[in-house]
């Protein structure tokens, strides 16, 4: 047993090692100034700086791209996270095949590659003419988004006690009155891990971008990695930003996982 | 009351009409014009007679399927110690391992790519299968991690009361019961390999192309019908393996965080 034990521990500790170590040779070299990795020039705070201060025109460009890419999975989230609960809520009050051909609709932007819904966005934005750009790019993320907004909010409506929200129009509140003050507090837990999961799957998409930023100019990180990569060099600037963005993503994901981990411990209590 | 509520998703039903449904259709109908937009079969007979096409989607096909079993032999045994509550009883340890997949795919793999030109390896197709298993890996290990960490221990225990060996209660017991987990998993990693196309350029320098690759450079390259029906192709052995994949109630995807 106490063999046993130590083996799992080891392979475990192995493939974390292997999950991490791109990531934390990256995280090293942020704070040496040296242009090609693994070359090690003394520690300094100089990447970082130049990343801040738009110091070099890639720094500048790099900053544009972490700027279009937040504004880009904020309003996609938020939208996704209004349309998603909507649909959710319509779709828990259908019945029959409305409700599973509206569910089956939702499955296709999760089941499809990125590049096939980019592609496919492609072509529609070619078809009805629309110049590609912020807006192009902002509906192509509502659409592989609000499918995870939908399924997140969906079990929290079976939770809920449908009689609630009939009280209160008993009681004279407007059924936006209603929605505001019973349904979205109830709501809210699957609103929110829907919105932090839409966020991230935006953050993280490169294909559907690619495809649907045509030659608009229009960078996010990715695109820009991507561009970088193809030129054959790597902004050394980006060192200090990946940093920054796994010791941030690192510590959103742990307070929000060791709240709720909290939270099921005292209710168990 | 009830039946009025339902039309709240009117608008969400227009907007995937409108930007699932029609784009899948205009996929098809590029498919099946040519330049001038009259009806041909040779974009699509393209994939069979074009050496270089079914090529890439040979090689992507192998790539695809190496990956999914490293990832499945690599990564079973993780979940498999992560839902032991003998060997972990943190859910913190499990997240560490699943972390990875909310960081930018193409920054992890430009970090890989990295360190491969540090230690002078030279890029191909071993670098590629590692970086694709290293990009892909979380995605295995989290399915099979919620399934046996959701099942029911006391069939492995009653099995084990009856007299099977811990190794005919595993292969009898618990991975059976795991396999939808461990299907979740494939489903994850085979086609988003077969279909990706930046990981493959950073990760060989563009001497391997992935089907994506082929599909993403017919699109740079304007040549619009010919990418379609590449796409459409790809789009019918999706809905091909999703009809043959049984579907499960609680999408696992759902609940990640």
């Amino acid at each position: 047993m106490k063999a046993q034990r130590i083996i799992s521990r080891a392979y475990l500790a192995i493939i974390l090692f292997f999950l991490y170590a791109p990531i934390i040779f990256i995280a090293v070299f942020s704070f040496t100034e040296a242009k090609s990795l693994g070359n090690w020039t003394g520690f300094t705070f100089r990447l970082y700086e130049s990343l801040f201060t738009g110091a070099t025109s890639s720094a500048r460009t790099l900053l544009e791209a972490l700027q279009n890419t937040l504004i880009v999975a904020l309003v996609a989230s938020a939208a996704s996270t209004v349309l998603g609960t909507l649909a959710a809520i319509g779709i828990y009050n259908m019945h029959g095949r409305k409700k599973a051909g509206l569910q089956f609709l939702n499955n296709i932007p999760m089941l499809n590659p990125d590049i096939i819904t980019g592609v496919s966005l492609f072509l529609l934005f070619v078809f009805l003419n629309i110049s590609k750009g912020f807006v192009t790019v902002i509906l192509s993320h509502i659409t592989f988004c609000t499918p995870y907004v939908v399924l997140n909010v969906l079990p929290k409506l079976s939770q809920m006690n449908p009689n609630i929200y009939e009280a209160a129009l008993d009681l004279g509140a407007t059924p936006f009155q209603a929605l505001r003050k019973v349904m979205i507090p109830q709501l809210r837990p699957g609103m929110i891990s829907g919105f932090i999961l839409a966020f991230t799957m935006s953050l993280d998409d490169f294909a559907v971008t690619y495809f649907t930023a045509g030659s608009s100019g229009l960078e996010t990180l990715s695109t820009y990695i991507y561009a970088d990569a193809r030129k054959g060099g790597l902004t050394p600037e980006i060192k200090p930003l990946m940093t920054i963005i796994f010791l941030v993503i690192l510590g959103v994901l742990l307070a929000y996982n060791l709240r709720a981990f909290k939270k099921s411990n005292s209710q168990h209590q | 009351m009830f039946s009025k509520r339902s039309r709240w998703a009117l608008p969400y039903f227009i907007f995937l009409v409108l930007f699932v449904l029609v784009p899948l259709v205009l996929i098809a109908g590029y498919a099946l014009t040519d330049a001038n937009g009259h009806f041909t079969l040779s974009n699509l007979a393209a994939f069979f007679t074009d050496g270089k096409i079914l090529n890439s989607f040979l090689v992507s096909l192998e790539i695809a399927l190496e990956n999914t079993l490293i990832c499945i032999l690599l990564g079973y045994p993780v979940a498999y110690i992560l839902a032991d509550k003998n060997y972990n009883k943190s859910a913190v340890t499990a997240l560490l391992f699943i972390l990875p997949m909310w960081i930018n795919a193409l920054m992890r793999t430009m970090a890989t790519a990295e360190i491969f030109n540090t230690l002078g390896i030279s890029l191909g197709k071993g670098t590629l299968l590692f970086g694709m298993v290293y990009d892909y890996l979380p995605f295995m290990i989290y399915p099979i991690y919620t399934v046996l960490n959701k099942m029911n221990k006391s069939y492995a225990e009653a099995a084990q009361d009856l007299g099977a060996s811990p190794v005919t209660v595993f292969f009898k017991i618990t991975l059976p019961l795991s396999m939808p987990g461990v299907l979740s998993g494939v489903l994850m990693v085979f086609m988003p390999t077969v279909s990706t196309f930046a990981i493959s350029e950073i990760l060989t320098n563009n001497t391997i192309q992935l089907f994506g690759s082929v599909i993403q450079e017919q699109f740079y390259n304007m040549m619009w019908n010919q990418g379609a029906a590449l796409s459409l192709v790809m789009l019918i052995i999706i809905g091909i393996s999703t009809l043959i994949t049984p579907q499960k109630e609680d999408q696992a995807e759902g609940g990640l965080i």
